[in-house]
């Protein structure tokens, strides 16, 4: 290494030592670039596949009101997928090549959305939970040394309150109506609590990126932290719900002052990112198609510009 | 593996919150032209009435600044205290000053 790297080194975690942001035009480590790519269109990705097990509904929402209310949410996570696509941009990555590695499977997206939403409770455990865990992930975030990734997650964090609020009514709504209704919210409760304990990641002790994430101020608590303080904000959330926790070793501890629960089933996790879980196939065939579908409209869209453009090149010719 | 030559161009976005405050940058977007670009900042940026007026930029019409001339540019500054009023010390007994 050059003294002048050394020295943009020794300012590079000096900034993020006194918590200053890295901007994108600063020096910064190649690895501390390739993990925010990673990690930025990663939960691009995340956002806009996430909107395939939601969008199943719209057209079925049971009322004019949920269904605008449930349109309103899929056109936020088409939101958050585009803040943080350009958050991702600012580190020198292009939109084709994120969207290239998607469509090839070389990047993840959030395993939860590998699971189907097959009743209409599945929104609301979706937005109750799904969200849940993801305002727990992503509140840190905001603090996250990558100025435009902090930026953008303050914006995300912002609507998704929205979201979680929207799917716990839901829930409620149903807890409360009829014992068919009932039974459907915990049904989709069963399904759906285990994997969004999964979605804060493998055990501390596996996670193969928490240590230096840490360290740069990527990420600021361990997988484990973040996934305890889900449940114990769950649980009671549950309980006023009247729905039973799907977890026989469930109890809140005394001396800890956390519930303790159950062996999380690592194998199905591992299992589903490998692309085994039941919907890995059809979500990236769905966005594999509607990337296809839509060439002709960007290539439609390219030509009429320029064709535009043209004609203003020319007319002020003309006018000079 | 594909190229940059598919997408549209990149544009940077700034929203003006109310009348009365300046266009503050926002994040960017892809868009064929400056009226989808608007169209698209709308959509993205504006969802809960962030805005009253929007501002397109094509990103490569941007030319910013170096981190490398931070010293240069901004450190003459520093030691030019002369410029903030509280450098001046003034007797109690004057006021409305």
């Amino acid at each position: 290494m050059s003294p002048v790297e050394m020295n943009l080194e020794a300012r590079f975690e000096a900034y993020v030592a006194e918590d200053k942001k890295i901007e994108p035009k600063d020096w910064m480590p190649d690895a501390y670039r390739k993990t925010l790519i990673r990690q930025i269109s990663q939960h691009a990705h995340s956002e806009i596949v996430g909107m395939l097990p939601e969008g199943n509904w719209i057209t079925r929402a049971p009322s004019l009101k949920r269904k605008a209310i449930l349109l309103a949410k899929v056109q936020d996570e088409a939101g958050h997928g585009l803040y943080l696509y350009s958050a991702a941009e600012t580190l020198g990555v292009t939109r084709d090549q994120m969207l290239d590695d998607l469509h090839t499977g070389k990047a993840k997206y959030s395993s939860i959305f590998n699971y189907p939403t097959i009743s209409w409770a599945d929104i609301g455990a979706v937005g109750w939970l799904v969200d849940g865990a993801a305002i727990m992930n992503q509140v840190p975030l905001c603090k996250c040394s990558y100025g435009p990734y902090a930026r953008a997650m303050v914006r995300v964090c912002k609507e998704e309150s929205f979201h979680q609020r929207q799917g716990f009514q839901i829930m409620l709504t149903m807890a409360q109506g009829t014992p068919e209704q009932k039974a459907l919210a915990q049904d989709a409760f069963n399904r759906w609590w285990w994997p969004s304990l999964m979605m804060f990641g493998p055990s501390d002790a596996d996670s193969p990126h928490s240590g230096q994430s840490m360290k740069w101020n990527i990420k600021r608590f361990s997988n484990d932290e973040l996934r305890q303080r889900f449940v114990d904000m769950t649980v009671p959330q549950a309980e006023l719900l009247g729905l039973t926790v799907p977890d026989p070793d469930l109890k809140w501890n005394e001396d800890r002052g956390h519930y303790d629960f159950g062996a999380i089933d690592w194998d199905e996790f591992f299992n589903v990112i490998k692309g085994n879980g039941p919907c890995n196939k059809e979500r990236l065939a769905a966005r594999v198609s509607a990337h296809e579908r839509g060439a002709w409209v960007r290539e439609a869209a390219k030509a009429h510009a320029a064709k535009q453009a043209e004609r203003r090149a020319k007319s002020s010719t003309h006018a000079a | 593996m594909s190229s940059t030559q598919h997408e549209w161009p990149l544009w940077e976005i700034f929203v003006r919150s109310r009348q009365g405050l300046g266009h503050k940058h926002v994040g960017s977007l892809h868009a064929a032209d400056a009226e989808m670009a608007i169209q698209n900042a709308r959509d993205v940026y504006t969802r809960r009435q962030e805005g009253v007026s929007i501002w397109v930029v094509p990103a490569d019409a941007i030319t910013a600044s170096s981190p490398d001339e931070k010293d240069v540019l901004f450190d003459p500054a520093n030691d030019k205290v002369y410029r903030h009023p509280t450098f001046y010390q003034l007797p109690d007994e004057v006021n409305n000053m």
